[in-house]
Protein backbone atom coordinates (compact mmCIF):
# COMPACT_ATOMS: atom_id res chain seq x y z
CA UNK A 1 0.00 0.00 0.00
CA UNK A 2 2.54 2.24 -1.00
CA UNK A 3 3.80 5.11 -3.52
CA UNK A 4 1.50 3.43 -6.13
CA UNK A 5 -1.90 3.03 -7.77
CA UNK A 6 -4.15 6.17 -9.56
CA UNK A 7 -3.86 8.95 -8.01
CA UNK A 8 -1.09 8.04 -5.41
CA UNK A 9 0.44 11.49 -4.57
CA UNK A 10 -3.45 11.92 -2.70
CA UNK A 11 -4.90 8.62 -2.60
CA UNK A 12 -2.89 6.07 -0.23
CA UNK A 13 -5.25 3.16 -0.52
CA UNK A 14 -8.71 1.96 -1.22
CA UNK A 15 -10.94 -0.45 0.26
CA UNK A 16 -14.29 -2.04 0.07
CA UNK A 17 -15.67 -4.22 2.86
CA UNK A 18 -18.55 -6.52 2.66
CA UNK A 19 -21.23 -7.52 5.89
CA UNK A 20 -22.55 -10.98 6.15
CA UNK A 21 -24.05 -13.34 8.24
CA UNK A 22 -25.44 -16.53 8.56
CA UNK A 23 -29.72 -16.91 8.59
CA UNK A 24 -31.55 -17.48 11.87
CA UNK A 25 -28.53 -17.50 13.08
CA UNK A 26 -27.53 -15.47 16.56
CA UNK A 27 -25.20 -11.65 15.96
CA UNK A 28 -21.55 -13.15 17.22
CA UNK A 29 -21.89 -9.97 20.01
CA UNK A 30 -25.40 -11.82 20.87
CA UNK A 31 -24.14 -15.20 20.36
CA UNK A 32 -23.03 -17.39 23.52
CA UNK A 33 -19.25 -18.54 23.68
CA UNK A 34 -20.59 -22.12 22.09
CA UNK A 35 -22.48 -21.01 19.28
CA UNK A 36 -19.84 -18.93 18.42
CA UNK A 37 -17.19 -21.00 18.45
CA UNK A 38 -19.66 -23.58 16.12
CA UNK A 39 -20.27 -20.51 13.59
CA UNK A 40 -16.35 -19.75 13.03
CA UNK A 41 -16.12 -23.82 13.02
CA UNK A 42 -19.02 -23.24 9.83
CA UNK A 43 -17.27 -20.42 8.52
CA UNK A 44 -13.61 -20.52 8.42
CA UNK A 45 -13.17 -24.00 6.07
CA UNK A 46 -15.25 -22.64 3.89
CA UNK A 47 -12.99 -18.77 3.72
CA UNK A 48 -9.52 -21.08 3.56
CA UNK A 49 -10.30 -23.01 0.71
CA UNK A 50 -11.26 -20.04 -1.07
CA UNK A 51 -8.85 -19.93 -4.58
CA UNK A 52 -7.89 -16.32 -3.37
CA UNK A 53 -6.91 -18.02 -0.03
CA UNK A 54 -4.86 -20.55 -1.11
CA UNK A 55 -1.00 -20.01 1.15
CA UNK A 56 -3.40 -17.86 3.49
CA UNK A 57 -2.69 -16.05 6.97
CA UNK A 58 -5.35 -18.18 8.82
CA UNK A 59 -5.14 -17.30 12.84
CA UNK A 60 -7.88 -17.53 15.86
CA UNK A 61 -8.01 -14.05 17.88
CA UNK A 62 -6.92 -15.46 20.93
CA UNK A 63 -3.75 -17.35 19.50
CA UNK A 64 -2.31 -14.07 18.27
CA UNK A 65 -0.69 -11.49 21.25
CA UNK A 66 -1.65 -8.50 21.76
CA UNK A 67 1.02 -6.87 20.11
CA UNK A 68 0.50 -9.12 16.99
CA UNK A 69 -3.01 -8.16 17.29
CA UNK A 70 -1.81 -4.18 16.79
CA UNK A 71 0.16 -4.68 14.54
CA UNK A 72 -2.43 -5.91 12.61
CA UNK A 73 -4.72 -2.73 13.15
CA UNK A 74 -1.85 -0.69 11.83
CA UNK A 75 -1.84 -2.25 9.11
CA UNK A 76 -5.96 -1.78 8.78
CA UNK A 77 -6.04 -5.82 7.83
CA UNK A 78 -8.23 -6.48 11.12
CA UNK A 79 -10.32 -3.28 13.16
CA UNK A 80 -9.89 -2.45 16.54
CA UNK A 81 -13.03 -3.92 17.72
CA UNK A 82 -11.81 -7.28 16.11
CA UNK A 83 -8.68 -7.06 17.72
CA UNK A 84 -10.47 -7.22 21.19
CA UNK A 85 -12.09 -10.31 20.66
CA UNK A 86 -11.37 -13.44 21.60
CA UNK A 87 -12.55 -17.01 21.54
CA UNK A 88 -14.74 -17.92 18.51
CA UNK A 89 -13.30 -15.07 16.05
CA UNK A 90 -10.52 -15.54 13.58
CA UNK A 91 -8.99 -13.41 10.95
CA UNK A 92 -8.02 -15.06 7.44
CA UNK A 93 -6.01 -13.03 5.02
CA UNK A 94 -3.74 -13.54 1.85
CA UNK A 95 -0.01 -13.53 1.76
CA UNK A 96 0.36 -10.01 -0.02
CA UNK A 97 -2.29 -8.59 2.18
CA UNK A 98 -4.31 -6.95 0.04
CA UNK A 99 -7.61 -9.16 1.52
CA UNK A 100 -8.36 -9.68 4.62
CA UNK A 101 -11.36 -11.91 5.93
CA UNK A 102 -12.58 -11.37 9.51
CA UNK A 103 -15.08 -14.01 11.24
CA UNK A 104 -17.20 -12.98 14.19
CA UNK A 105 -16.21 -9.18 14.28
CA UNK A 106 -19.95 -7.38 14.06
CA UNK A 107 -21.18 -9.49 11.84
CA UNK A 108 -20.22 -12.71 10.88
CA UNK A 109 -18.20 -12.34 8.16
CA UNK A 110 -16.20 -8.51 7.41
CA UNK A 111 -14.58 -9.22 3.65
CA UNK A 112 -12.59 -6.62 2.63
CA UNK A 113 -10.38 -5.89 -0.16
CA UNK A 114 -7.32 -3.23 -0.36
CA UNK A 115 -5.47 -1.37 -3.11
CA UNK A 116 -3.13 1.00 -3.51
CA UNK A 117 -3.99 4.32 -4.98
CA UNK A 118 -7.85 4.96 -5.84
CA UNK A 119 -9.03 1.69 -7.04
CA UNK A 120 -12.48 1.32 -5.24
CA UNK A 121 -14.16 -0.02 -8.35
CA UNK A 122 -11.10 -3.16 -8.31
CA UNK A 123 -11.33 -3.39 -4.51
CA UNK A 124 -15.40 -4.18 -5.01
CA UNK A 125 -14.61 -6.48 -7.60
CA UNK A 126 -12.65 -8.98 -5.82
CA UNK A 127 -14.50 -8.88 -2.74
CA UNK A 128 -17.76 -9.43 -5.10
CA UNK A 129 -16.44 -12.07 -6.30
CA UNK A 130 -15.47 -13.79 -2.37
CA UNK A 131 -18.83 -12.69 -1.40
CA UNK A 132 -20.50 -14.63 -4.79
CA UNK A 133 -18.11 -17.79 -3.81
CA UNK A 134 -19.12 -18.30 -0.44
CA UNK A 135 -22.49 -17.65 -1.05
CA UNK A 136 -22.81 -20.86 -2.67
CA UNK A 137 -21.79 -22.61 0.31
CA UNK A 138 -23.03 -20.72 2.67
CA UNK A 139 -26.87 -19.49 3.22
CA UNK A 140 -26.66 -15.75 4.01
CA UNK A 141 -29.22 -13.45 5.61
CA UNK A 142 -30.76 -12.14 3.39
CA UNK A 143 -34.23 -10.13 2.83
CA UNK A 144 -35.92 -8.94 -0.13
CA UNK A 145 -36.80 -5.76 1.27
CA UNK A 146 -33.96 -4.97 3.28
CA UNK A 147 -31.10 -6.69 1.38
CA UNK A 148 -28.55 -8.25 3.30
CA UNK A 149 -29.34 -8.35 7.28
CA UNK A 150 -26.24 -7.40 9.75
CA UNK A 151 -25.79 -6.86 13.21
CA UNK A 152 -26.01 -2.80 13.18
CA UNK A 153 -28.98 -1.30 11.31
CA UNK A 154 -26.64 0.91 9.71
CA UNK A 155 -24.92 -1.90 7.61
CA UNK A 156 -27.91 -3.15 6.19
CA UNK A 157 -28.80 -3.33 2.42
CA UNK A 158 -25.16 -4.05 0.83
CA UNK A 159 -23.26 -4.11 3.67
CA UNK A 160 -20.99 -2.26 2.08
CA UNK A 161 -18.90 -0.01 3.25
CA UNK A 162 -16.11 1.63 0.70
CA UNK A 163 -13.51 4.22 1.93
CA UNK A 164 -10.28 5.31 0.41
CA UNK A 165 -7.42 7.12 3.19
CA UNK A 166 -6.54 10.38 1.64
CA UNK A 167 -3.25 12.48 2.24
CA UNK A 168 -4.75 16.28 2.35
CA UNK A 169 -1.93 18.36 3.59
CA UNK A 170 -2.58 21.15 0.71
CA UNK A 171 -5.87 21.21 2.40
CA UNK A 172 -4.78 21.44 6.35
CA UNK A 173 -2.18 24.30 5.70
CA UNK A 174 -4.69 26.08 3.94
CA UNK A 175 -7.06 26.17 6.52
CA UNK A 176 -9.66 24.62 3.87
CA UNK A 177 -9.50 21.35 5.26
CA UNK A 178 -12.79 22.13 7.59
CA UNK A 179 -15.13 23.08 4.35
CA UNK A 180 -14.05 20.04 2.89
CA UNK A 181 -15.28 17.70 5.41
CA UNK A 182 -18.53 19.91 5.97
CA UNK A 183 -19.39 19.62 2.37
CA UNK A 184 -18.61 15.78 2.06
CA UNK A 185 -20.61 15.32 5.51
CA UNK A 186 -23.87 16.96 4.29
CA UNK A 187 -24.01 14.51 1.12
CA UNK A 188 -24.17 11.52 3.12
CA UNK A 189 -19.99 10.50 3.15
CA UNK A 190 -18.18 10.08 6.88
CA UNK A 191 -15.20 11.61 6.79
CA UNK A 192 -13.05 10.19 9.14
CA UNK A 193 -9.44 9.62 11.17
CA UNK A 194 -6.59 7.62 10.50
CA UNK A 195 -8.15 4.43 12.77
CA UNK A 196 -11.61 4.81 11.52
CA UNK A 197 -14.34 5.92 13.65
CA UNK A 198 -13.86 8.53 16.69
CA UNK A 199 -10.12 8.52 15.53
CA UNK A 200 -8.21 11.75 15.51
CA UNK A 201 -6.72 13.15 11.98
CA UNK A 202 -2.89 12.75 12.75
CA UNK A 203 -0.29 12.79 9.78
CA UNK A 204 -2.30 14.90 7.62
CA UNK A 205 -4.36 11.09 6.77
CA UNK A 206 -8.16 11.54 6.54
CA UNK A 207 -10.70 8.37 5.56
CA UNK A 208 -13.91 8.69 3.38
CA UNK A 209 -16.42 6.57 3.54
CA UNK A 210 -20.14 5.97 2.66
CA UNK A 211 -22.11 6.74 5.37
CA UNK A 212 -25.56 4.96 3.72
CA UNK A 213 -26.04 0.98 2.80
CA UNK A 214 -29.62 0.83 1.93
CA UNK A 215 -31.66 2.32 -1.17
CA UNK A 216 -28.53 2.60 -3.49
CA UNK A 217 -26.38 -0.37 -5.65
CA UNK A 218 -23.32 -1.10 -4.99
CA UNK A 219 -21.82 0.28 -8.19
CA UNK A 220 -24.11 3.83 -7.44
CA UNK A 221 -22.46 4.35 -3.85
CA UNK A 222 -18.59 3.58 -5.37
CA UNK A 223 -19.21 6.00 -8.40
CA UNK A 224 -20.68 8.40 -6.17
CA UNK A 225 -17.81 8.30 -3.53
CA UNK A 226 -15.29 8.04 -6.45
CA UNK A 227 -16.65 11.19 -8.13
CA UNK A 228 -16.36 12.96 -4.56
CA UNK A 229 -12.95 12.06 -4.28
CA UNK A 230 -11.68 12.98 -7.11
CA UNK A 231 -13.24 16.36 -6.60
CA UNK A 232 -11.03 16.09 -3.10
CA UNK A 233 -7.91 15.50 -5.21
CA UNK A 234 -8.45 18.67 -7.54
CA UNK A 235 -9.19 20.61 -4.67
CA UNK A 236 -6.13 19.28 -2.93
CA UNK A 237 -3.89 20.24 -6.19
CA UNK A 238 -5.37 23.61 -5.98
CA UNK A 239 -4.77 24.03 -2.90
CA UNK A 240 -0.82 23.28 -2.98
CA UNK A 241 -1.03 25.33 -6.06
CA UNK A 242 -1.80 28.31 -4.41
CA UNK A 243 0.84 27.46 -1.60
CA UNK A 244 3.54 27.52 -4.13
CA UNK A 245 2.49 30.67 -5.46
CA UNK A 246 1.07 32.32 -2.52
CA UNK A 247 2.47 31.29 0.34
CA UNK A 248 6.31 29.77 -0.89
CA UNK A 249 7.92 30.88 2.41
CA UNK A 250 5.51 29.34 4.37
CA UNK A 251 5.86 26.03 2.54
CA UNK A 252 9.35 26.18 2.44
CA UNK A 253 9.73 26.85 6.23
CA UNK A 254 7.39 23.63 6.72
CA UNK A 255 9.45 21.66 4.99
CA UNK A 256 13.17 22.95 6.39
CA UNK A 257 11.45 22.68 9.53
CA UNK A 258 10.36 19.13 9.23
CA UNK A 259 13.32 17.64 7.92
CA UNK A 260 15.32 19.89 10.40
CA UNK A 261 13.58 17.83 13.43
CA UNK A 262 13.40 14.45 11.68
CA UNK A 263 16.94 14.44 10.93
CA UNK A 264 18.21 15.69 14.57
CA UNK A 265 15.52 14.45 17.17
CA UNK A 266 16.06 12.01 20.11
CA UNK A 267 12.57 11.56 21.09
CA UNK A 268 9.49 11.57 18.90
CA UNK A 269 6.07 10.66 19.59
CA UNK A 270 4.03 9.17 16.94
CA UNK A 271 1.46 11.69 16.18
CA UNK A 272 4.42 14.42 15.65
CA UNK A 273 6.39 11.90 14.14
CA UNK A 274 3.42 11.16 11.12
CA UNK A 275 2.80 14.60 11.02
CA UNK A 276 6.16 16.00 9.66
CA UNK A 277 6.61 12.92 7.46
CA UNK A 278 3.52 14.22 6.09
CA UNK A 279 5.52 17.41 4.91
CA UNK A 280 8.03 15.54 3.79
CA UNK A 281 5.80 13.54 1.76
CA UNK A 282 4.33 16.87 0.58
CA UNK A 283 7.69 18.22 -0.18
CA UNK A 284 8.35 14.52 -2.32
CA UNK A 285 5.18 15.11 -4.45
CA UNK A 286 6.51 19.54 -4.80
CA UNK A 287 10.19 17.86 -6.32
CA UNK A 288 11.28 19.22 -3.26
CA UNK A 289 13.27 15.95 -2.49
CA UNK A 290 13.82 13.05 -5.19
CA UNK A 291 10.88 11.33 -6.15
CA UNK A 292 13.19 7.72 -5.13
CA UNK A 293 12.96 9.13 -1.81
CA UNK A 294 9.07 8.64 -1.79
CA UNK A 295 8.89 4.75 -0.98
CA UNK A 296 11.28 5.01 2.22
CA UNK A 297 9.04 8.03 3.62
CA UNK A 298 5.89 5.40 2.40
CA UNK A 299 7.64 2.91 4.67
CA UNK A 300 8.38 5.45 7.65
CA UNK A 301 4.68 6.00 8.11
CA UNK A 302 4.00 2.15 8.76
CA UNK A 303 6.70 1.23 10.38
CA UNK A 304 6.91 4.00 13.21
CA UNK A 305 3.23 3.18 14.47
CA UNK A 306 3.82 1.60 18.48
CA UNK A 307 3.45 -1.70 17.71
CA UNK A 308 5.64 -2.24 14.22
CA UNK A 309 8.02 -0.07 16.55
CA UNK A 310 7.80 -2.70 19.15
CA UNK A 311 7.63 -6.13 17.03
CA UNK A 312 10.77 -4.90 14.92
CA UNK A 313 12.32 -4.36 18.59
CA UNK A 314 11.39 -7.34 19.62
CA UNK A 315 10.49 -6.27 22.87
CA UNK A 316 7.90 -4.54 25.05
CA UNK A 317 9.10 -0.41 24.87
CA UNK A 318 7.58 1.91 27.44
CA UNK A 319 6.07 5.11 25.86
CA UNK A 320 9.54 7.08 26.44
CA UNK A 321 11.63 4.08 24.93
CA UNK A 322 9.23 3.95 21.95
CA UNK A 323 9.87 7.69 21.44
CA UNK A 324 13.35 7.47 21.67
CA UNK A 325 13.47 4.06 19.51
CA UNK A 326 11.51 5.87 16.73
CA UNK A 327 13.73 9.37 16.51
CA UNK A 328 16.62 6.90 15.78
CA UNK A 329 14.87 5.16 13.39
CA UNK A 330 13.99 7.95 11.28
CA UNK A 331 17.27 9.58 12.01
CA UNK A 332 18.93 6.17 10.31
CA UNK A 333 16.55 6.45 7.46
CA UNK A 334 16.86 10.02 6.94
CA UNK A 335 20.95 9.57 6.47
CA UNK A 336 20.78 9.21 2.95
CA UNK A 337 17.84 11.82 2.38
CA UNK A 338 19.30 14.83 0.42
CA UNK A 339 18.07 18.40 2.15
CA UNK A 340 15.35 19.74 0.32
CA UNK A 341 16.25 21.77 -2.64
CA UNK A 342 13.88 24.49 -3.65
CA UNK A 343 14.85 25.37 -6.85
CA UNK A 344 13.60 21.50 -8.06
CA UNK A 345 10.28 23.39 -5.92
CA UNK A 346 7.89 22.51 -9.72
CA UNK A 347 4.89 25.43 -9.56
CA UNK A 348 2.61 22.49 -11.69
CA UNK A 349 2.98 19.55 -9.95
CA UNK A 350 2.66 16.44 -11.45
CA UNK A 351 -0.53 15.42 -10.61
CA UNK A 352 0.28 11.52 -10.48
CA UNK A 353 -3.95 11.08 -12.28
CA UNK A 354 -1.86 8.41 -14.33
CA UNK A 355 -1.09 5.37 -12.83
CA UNK A 356 1.75 5.64 -10.84
CA UNK A 357 4.85 4.13 -11.16
CA UNK A 358 3.47 0.43 -10.99
CA UNK A 359 0.10 -0.48 -10.94
CA UNK A 360 0.08 -3.21 -8.27
CA UNK A 361 -2.64 -4.41 -6.29
CA UNK B 1 -36.15 18.13 22.13
CA UNK B 2 -39.02 18.68 19.73
CA UNK B 3 -39.58 16.02 17.81
CA UNK B 4 -41.11 16.19 14.49
CA UNK B 5 -42.79 14.15 11.79
CA UNK B 6 -42.29 15.32 8.00
CA UNK B 7 -43.23 13.89 4.72
CA UNK B 8 -40.62 14.22 2.42
CA UNK B 9 -41.63 16.75 0.18
CA UNK B 10 -42.03 18.94 3.82
CA UNK B 11 -38.42 17.98 4.83
CA UNK B 12 -36.94 19.12 1.36
CA UNK B 13 -39.26 22.65 1.65
CA UNK B 14 -37.91 22.84 5.29
CA UNK B 15 -34.26 22.46 4.33
CA UNK B 16 -34.04 19.12 5.70
CA UNK B 17 -32.16 17.18 3.52
CA UNK B 18 -29.71 14.82 4.85
CA UNK B 19 -31.46 12.94 7.77
CA UNK B 20 -28.07 10.18 7.44
CA UNK B 21 -26.57 13.03 8.91
CA UNK B 22 -27.29 12.74 12.93
CA UNK B 23 -24.78 10.67 14.71
CA UNK B 24 -25.82 7.16 15.08
CA UNK B 25 -25.52 6.83 18.92
CA UNK B 26 -28.40 10.07 18.95
CA UNK B 27 -30.47 7.45 17.05
CA UNK B 28 -30.33 4.75 18.39
CA UNK B 29 -30.54 5.93 22.03
CA UNK B 30 -31.93 8.96 21.72
CA UNK B 31 -35.05 10.22 22.55
CA UNK B 32 -36.78 9.69 18.60
CA UNK B 33 -35.76 6.73 17.24
CA UNK B 34 -35.37 4.86 20.46
CA UNK B 35 -38.78 5.47 22.00
CA UNK B 36 -40.29 4.74 18.83
CA UNK B 37 -38.87 1.19 18.93
CA UNK B 38 -40.44 1.00 22.73
CA UNK B 39 -43.72 1.88 21.89
CA UNK B 40 -44.86 -1.74 20.42
CA UNK B 41 -44.72 -4.30 22.85
CA UNK B 42 -41.36 -3.70 24.73
CA UNK B 43 -41.53 -7.31 26.19
CA UNK B 44 -41.40 -8.97 22.75
CA UNK B 45 -38.97 -11.39 22.12
CA UNK B 46 -37.22 -12.86 19.20
CA UNK B 47 -38.29 -16.41 18.74
CA UNK B 48 -35.10 -17.33 17.40
CA UNK B 49 -33.09 -15.66 19.60
CA UNK B 50 -34.56 -14.39 22.38
CA UNK B 51 -33.52 -10.99 21.89
CA UNK B 52 -35.79 -7.74 23.07
CA UNK B 53 -35.32 -4.43 22.47
CA UNK B 54 -34.29 -3.53 25.70
CA UNK B 55 -31.11 -5.40 24.46
CA UNK B 56 -31.12 -3.15 21.34
CA UNK B 57 -31.60 0.24 23.27
CA UNK B 58 -28.71 -1.25 24.85
CA UNK B 59 -26.54 -2.24 22.75
CA UNK B 60 -27.23 -0.83 19.29
CA UNK B 61 -27.01 -4.15 17.83
CA UNK B 62 -29.85 -6.65 17.00
CA UNK B 63 -29.40 -10.55 17.82
CA UNK B 64 -30.04 -12.33 14.64
CA UNK B 65 -31.54 -11.87 11.16
CA UNK B 66 -34.79 -12.88 12.44
CA UNK B 67 -34.44 -9.89 14.38
CA UNK B 68 -35.32 -7.61 11.63
CA UNK B 69 -39.36 -9.29 11.32
CA UNK B 70 -40.03 -9.66 15.11
CA UNK B 71 -38.98 -5.99 15.31
CA UNK B 72 -40.14 -4.66 11.80
CA UNK B 73 -42.27 -1.88 12.94
CA UNK B 74 -39.24 0.13 15.06
CA UNK B 75 -37.03 -0.40 12.68
CA UNK B 76 -38.79 1.04 9.46
CA UNK B 77 -38.72 3.81 11.11
CA UNK B 78 -35.21 3.64 12.20
CA UNK B 79 -33.99 2.44 8.91
CA UNK B 80 -35.69 5.39 6.92
CA UNK B 81 -34.01 8.09 9.01
CA UNK B 82 -30.71 6.52 8.15
CA UNK B 83 -30.42 5.60 5.13
CA UNK B 84 -30.86 6.60 1.40
CA UNK B 85 -33.74 4.38 0.93
CA UNK B 86 -36.28 1.89 2.31
CA UNK B 87 -36.15 -0.83 -0.10
CA UNK B 88 -32.26 -2.46 -1.17
CA UNK B 89 -32.01 -2.65 -5.10
CA UNK B 90 -28.36 -3.59 -5.04
CA UNK B 91 -26.85 -7.24 -4.91
CA UNK B 92 -29.01 -10.24 -4.77
CA UNK B 93 -27.72 -13.58 -4.03
CA UNK B 94 -27.88 -16.14 -6.52
CA UNK B 95 -29.94 -18.54 -4.00
CA UNK B 96 -32.56 -15.23 -3.63
CA UNK B 97 -32.33 -14.85 -7.17
CA UNK B 98 -33.40 -18.64 -8.27
CA UNK B 99 -35.98 -18.26 -6.07
CA UNK B 100 -37.39 -15.44 -7.32
CA UNK B 101 -37.19 -16.41 -10.86
CA UNK B 102 -39.29 -19.71 -10.32
CA UNK B 103 -41.58 -17.44 -8.14
CA UNK B 104 -41.84 -15.52 -11.37
CA UNK B 105 -42.47 -18.63 -13.45
CA UNK B 106 -44.88 -19.99 -10.92
CA UNK B 107 -47.11 -17.20 -11.31
CA UNK B 108 -46.77 -17.20 -15.20
CA UNK B 109 -48.43 -20.79 -15.58
CA UNK B 110 -50.63 -19.99 -12.75
CA UNK B 111 -52.32 -17.24 -14.82
CA UNK B 112 -51.87 -19.29 -18.05
CA UNK B 113 -53.58 -22.30 -16.57
CA UNK B 114 -56.58 -20.03 -15.23
CA UNK B 115 -57.17 -18.56 -18.59
CA UNK B 116 -56.66 -21.71 -20.39
CA UNK B 117 -59.55 -23.33 -17.79
CA UNK B 118 -61.66 -20.38 -18.08
CA UNK B 119 -61.24 -20.86 -22.39
CA UNK B 120 -62.18 -23.91 -21.63
CA UNK B 121 -58.67 -25.22 -23.52
CA UNK B 122 -58.31 -28.34 -21.48
CA UNK B 123 -55.35 -29.90 -23.50
CA UNK B 124 -53.40 -26.75 -22.87
CA UNK B 125 -54.54 -27.02 -18.76
CA UNK B 126 -53.67 -30.53 -18.55
CA UNK B 127 -49.93 -29.79 -19.61
CA UNK B 128 -49.98 -26.92 -17.22
CA UNK B 129 -50.56 -28.58 -14.48
CA UNK B 130 -47.91 -30.88 -15.23
CA UNK B 131 -45.80 -27.95 -15.55
CA UNK B 132 -46.92 -26.52 -12.37
CA UNK B 133 -46.43 -29.86 -10.75
CA UNK B 134 -42.50 -30.17 -11.84
CA UNK B 135 -41.94 -26.84 -10.88
CA UNK B 136 -43.62 -27.14 -7.11
CA UNK B 137 -40.93 -30.11 -6.82
CA UNK B 138 -37.98 -28.03 -8.09
CA UNK B 139 -39.32 -24.96 -5.72
CA UNK B 140 -39.22 -27.41 -2.84
CA UNK B 141 -35.72 -28.94 -3.26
Amino acid sequence: MRGEGPHYQVVISSRVRLARNLRNRAFPGWAKKAERISILDLIRPRVEELTEMQDSFSESLQELSALERQVLVERHLISREHAAKGVGSAVVMNRRQTLSIMINEEDHLRMQSIRSGLQLKQAFKLVDKIDSALESKLEFAYDQRLGYLTACPTNVGTGMRASAMLHLPGLVLSELINQVIQAVSKIGLAVRGLYGEGTEAMGNLFQISNQTTLGEKEDEIINRLSKVIETIIEKEHDARQVLLQKKSNTLWDQIGRAYGVLTYAHAMASKEALNLLSIIKLGVDLGAFPEDRRLPIDELFIDIQPAHLQKSSQQKLNAEERDHLRAQIIRERLKLFPKPDISKMARESGDGSTAGPSNNE
Amino acid sequence: MQKVNLCDACSKEKGVQDPTGFALADLLLGIGAAEEIEKGASTQKCPVCGFSQADFKKTGRLGCSACYVTFAEGLNTLLKAMHKGTEHVGKLPQRAHRAMELNHRMRNLTENLQKAVAEENYETAASLRDQIKQLESEIAT
